[in-house]
């Protein structure tokens, strides 16, 4: 008898256009709403209809926020679906489907799922009723469905709700039997903390953390996978007094982005890799004009459009080092959704107070996954602008001890404010006194030390001084996070990054004291690898590399760290 | 001595006899004749010998990179619709790098003023044609002579339905500055397309071949009529100054804006909404 008590990984497949972000969708609000901790990571093909895309949804009783390999059950919408996730299918897994589109090569739990949509009315509805057999089989109260079904159709129409509410009630009815018939229980239970957590995915994350950091101005060219960030933006921009234009490329964007930091707008420029290569030259402008600026970074894999739906942690060196000539900057990259919403709003007031590009480093696999989370803390109160009110004298680039030149804006004081993107004296006017020009870029470069200074401590999970330290940074905290857990290493900690540059003064101490290293990337060359080595001089040997285009899951996470410290395991 | 705009005595880094100085000074006439105060206006360009215009005006600037004045232009008028805003650079950093953004600027439709200095030639990089540059004319690099069709700004400009579209001589100070008035005033994108001579690089299009070559539309004719206006556009033989269309019929970008809709306030003086913001986070709840 088939018992998920505790937790249960569910993985739908389909084609483009058969629905399985609708599912996806779906099932983790309902599931959330009904008290359950939900995670849900889709992966998807470059195409808008067609291919074989697939979503996990991990159902239960403790917070969950990594991708997993297994699967329990595995509801396919076409064949390919299941040839799909193969290499994750286990004696194990359930398969529940269509028997007369699936064929008899797999063991599988027949349910006429097109049958039944088509008896509510069309075949169309077959994720409503894969979502709707899937809380049968769970025992999800209907009211709660029929609810949910009803204000998420709400803008198609009744004739629509109906037909959808009709098939929900026959997914439940065949979820209920299949349930009774296998003997498959599911006795996950649902969690009261989970009410008062929010549901949110990585793309809504960065906005809404940029919406706390007081942007107010949003200049990008669409490109997955940070569209979502652009989208979220768009979409509240009436609600938040957003300025936001859909940029004719990429270099618009980001010079329309310092135009309005210029100005005194906060502004933001999502993108990803693509896109990202043609702001360099406005990176560059940044760092002369001194002007804050903050770009949101979903990485996806490359070279050039490489795989535009997939995810990786390969931007790294690129945003450390795009752009000409030397200037300060900042990359954090969030190791989860609280981290995303707190570390881009944080972003804007880094990029305000040293006047210098903040880069947000996120992937794919990050912006696109969902889970529920503590709703962040607003506490730590409404931003606070950087800029002063200039007075007749007012000189832009200010020789000042600390290198940070007062930022005046123009229209608001006295002062003019006056910007040059080559290379200037401290009332912005073109110089080619080499003099001048050697006091400017120490000026600018000083605000590199006092970053530094204020540079986010990585987090620390175990003991400090343990002999193994594995080291992670960005989206993989999660995923190293919960193999740990299940591994119980002894004296081993983590040591994860979310600000990359410039590092704390404390990183070199802290790699210094652990006797064995490993750090794990979701690229094939250890950019950060090699960014500590230059760093703190220590060389990292033991690296554990993906770059197939997929996210590191749990087990693969367990499998490379009991291999590598075989023995260790208490 | 009395024009707030005035630098007074400083390097400029012209060519004597260069057409940009006799642009500077009827911008600067107009400006204080317009009774702009300097504090709250941003002069913005990109790259060039004309791109250093800011330098010789007392007032706000933001000297960005080649090609790029528009956007920048866009992003400053947007996030602060108080300010007027005047895009100044010359045809290769406006039509040629930046031709992109001059056609989608054309789309957007922001109330800045675009005053392109047209001397049908790079003079910073020493002599090599311009989108702009006259087919047969012969440089370093096109060592037979241009062979492509020049960029029509005007034509293209009237095609995508700039609301305000001219072309002044910088040699005809009084017409040329009275236009420039009118498109500094103008609610919306303006194109200010002004033919000046290269001393230096460019010894066809001279003092002398502008004068000999151009003409003034009749006062008769009417800047509404946009069939018209193409037309006048197209001609080439000879070539019209002048307002060749405008209308005033088209929303600005920042109009547009729901930001806008109903608060004016720039956007550096505004709070982000924490209530707004809690009660959405509370809708993913």
């Amino acid at each position: 008898m088939p018992t998920f008590d505790r937790e249960l990984s569910l993985t739908l497949g389909g084609e483009a256009g058969q629905g399985i972000q609708t599912i996806e969708y779906l099932l983790s609000h309902l599931l959330k709403t009904a008290g359950y901790h939900i995670y849900a990571t889709k992966e998807y093909m470059s195409r808008v209809r067609g291919g074989s895309n697939s979503t996990t949804l991990r159902v239960g009783e403790k917070s969950i926020a990594a991708p997993c390999d297994r699967i329990d059950l595995l509801i396919p919408l076409d064949k390919a679906a299941i040839t799909h996730v193969q290499n994750r299918i286990s004696p194990k897994t359930l398969i529940l489907g269509d028997k007369s589109r699936l064929g008899e090569d797999f063991p599988l739990i027949d349910v006429p799922l097109e049958k039944l949509a088509g008896q509510a009315g069309s075949g169309i509805m077959a994720n409503t009723v894969a979502a709707a057999l899937v809380c049968g089989l769970m025992e999800l109260d209907a009211g709660l469905l029929n609810q949910f079904l009803s204000s998420y159709f709400a803008g198609k129409g009744a004739e629509i709700i109906r037909q959808n509410l009709a098939a929900a009630a026959l997914g439940l009815e065949w979820g209920a039997k299949i349930a009774r018939q296998e003997q498959i229980k599911i006795a996950i239970k649902p969690t009261p903390e989970v009410k008062n957590q929010i549901l949110l995915n990585g793309a809504e994350a960065i906005a809404l953390g940029a919406v706390a950091g007081g942007c107010n101005f949003v200049s990008a060219y669409p490109m997955s996978p940070s569209t979502g960030v652009f989208t979220t933006l768009a979409q509240n921009a009436e609600k938040f007094g957003l300025v936001v234009e859909q940029a004719e490329d990429e270099i618009s964007a980001v010079n329309m982005a310092l135009g309005a930091w210029y100005a005194g707008a906060r502004a933001l420029v999502p993108t990803s890799g693509g896109g990202f290569a043609l702001m360099v030259e406005g990176i560059s402008l940044a760092g002369m004009l001194e002007t804050p600026l903050v770009i949101s970074l979903g990485q996806r894999p490359g070279p050039a459009t490489g795989l535009p739906t997939r995810t990786e942690q390969a931007d790294l060196e690129f945003a450390l080092y795009g752009g000409h000539g030397e200037f300060p900057r900042i990359i954090l990259a969030p190791g989860n959704l609280q981290e995303a919403f707190l570390l881009t709003a944080r972003a804007f007031d880094m990029a305000d107070r040293f006047q210098t590009p903040v880069i947000i480093l996120s992937d794919q696999y990050l912006v696109d996954a969902y889970y529920n989370t503590e709703k962040p803390d607003l506490a730590s109160g409404e931003p606070e602008n950087h800029f002063i009110k200039t007075r007749a004298d007012y000189q832009r680039y200010q020789l000042t001890e600390n290198g940070i030149s007062p930022r005046g804006i123009p229209g608001f004081g006295e002062g003019l404010v006056c910007v040059d993107s080559d290379e200037h004296d401290e009332a912005a006017h073109i110089t080619e006194d080499l003099d001048i020009r050697s006091r400017m870029v120490e000026k600018r470069l000083k605000k590199q030390e006092l970053i530094k200074e204020t540079a986010l401590q990585p987090t620390l999970l175990g003991k400090a001084g343990s002999q193994n330290l594995i080291i992670a940074w960005g989206s993989t905290y999660q995923v190293v996070k919960e193999a740990l857990e299940i591994l119980s290493l002894k004296d081993t900690a983590f040591l994860h990054f979310s600000q990359l540059h410039p590092l704390p003064a404390t990183t070199a101490g802290l790699l210094a004291k652990a006797r064995q290293l490993v750090i794990i990337e979701n690229n094939a060359t250890s950019q950060f690898g090699k960014l500590l080595q230059l760093e703190t001089g220590i060389k990292i040997e033991n690296r554990i590399l993906k770059y197939n285009g997929l996210p590191f899951t749990v087990e693969e996470i367990t499998e490379h760290l009991k291999i590598l410290w075989e023995g260790g395991l208490e | 001595m009395s024009n707030p705009y005035d630098m007074g005595a400083i390097d400029i880094a012209w060519c004597p006899g260069c057409g940009n100085y006799g642009i500077l000074n009827m911008v600067k006439s107009s400006l204080s004749e317009l009774e702009i105060k300097p504090e709250e206006l941003i002069m913005v360009s990109g790259i060039g010998q004309a791109a250093k215009i800011p330098h010789y005006l007392k007032t706000n600037f933001f000297n960005g990179l080649h090609g790029r004045a528009l956007p920048a232009a866009t992003g400053i008028k947007a996030a602060n619709p108080g300010l007027t805003v005047i895009a100044e650079s010359g045809d290769g950093d406006m039509y040629g790098e930046g031709g992109n953004h001059f056609i989608h600027t054309l789309r957007r439709n922001p109330d800045i003023t675009n005053l392109v200095h047209n001397n049908m030639v790079y003079g910073l990089t020493k002599g090599q044609a311009s989108p702009t540059s006259q087919p047969g004319f012969k440089t370093p690099v096109q060592v037979e002579g241009v062979s492509e069709e020049p960029f029509n700004p005007l034509a293209v400009a009237i095609a995508l339905d700039a609301p305000f579209v001219a072309r002044i001589f910088m040699g005809d100070k009084e017409q040329s500055k009275e236009i420039i008035k009118q498109a500094i005033k103008h609610q919306g994108y303006a194109l200010v397309d002004i033919f000046q001579p290269c001393v230096s690089f460019n010894k066809v299009n001279t003092y002398q071949w502008f004068k000999e070559n151009t003409y003034y539309l009749e006062e008769s004719y009417d800047p509404a009529d946009r069939q018209a206006a193409f037309q006048r556009a197209l001609e080439s033989e000879k070539i019209p100054l002048g307002i060749f269309y405008r209308h005033e019929s088209r929303p600005t970008f920042e109009s547009t804006l729901s930001a806008y809709r109903e608060d004016k306030t720039p956007l550096s003086r505004r709070k982000a909404d924490f209530n707004k913001l809690e009660e959405l986070l509370d809708s993913k709840k």
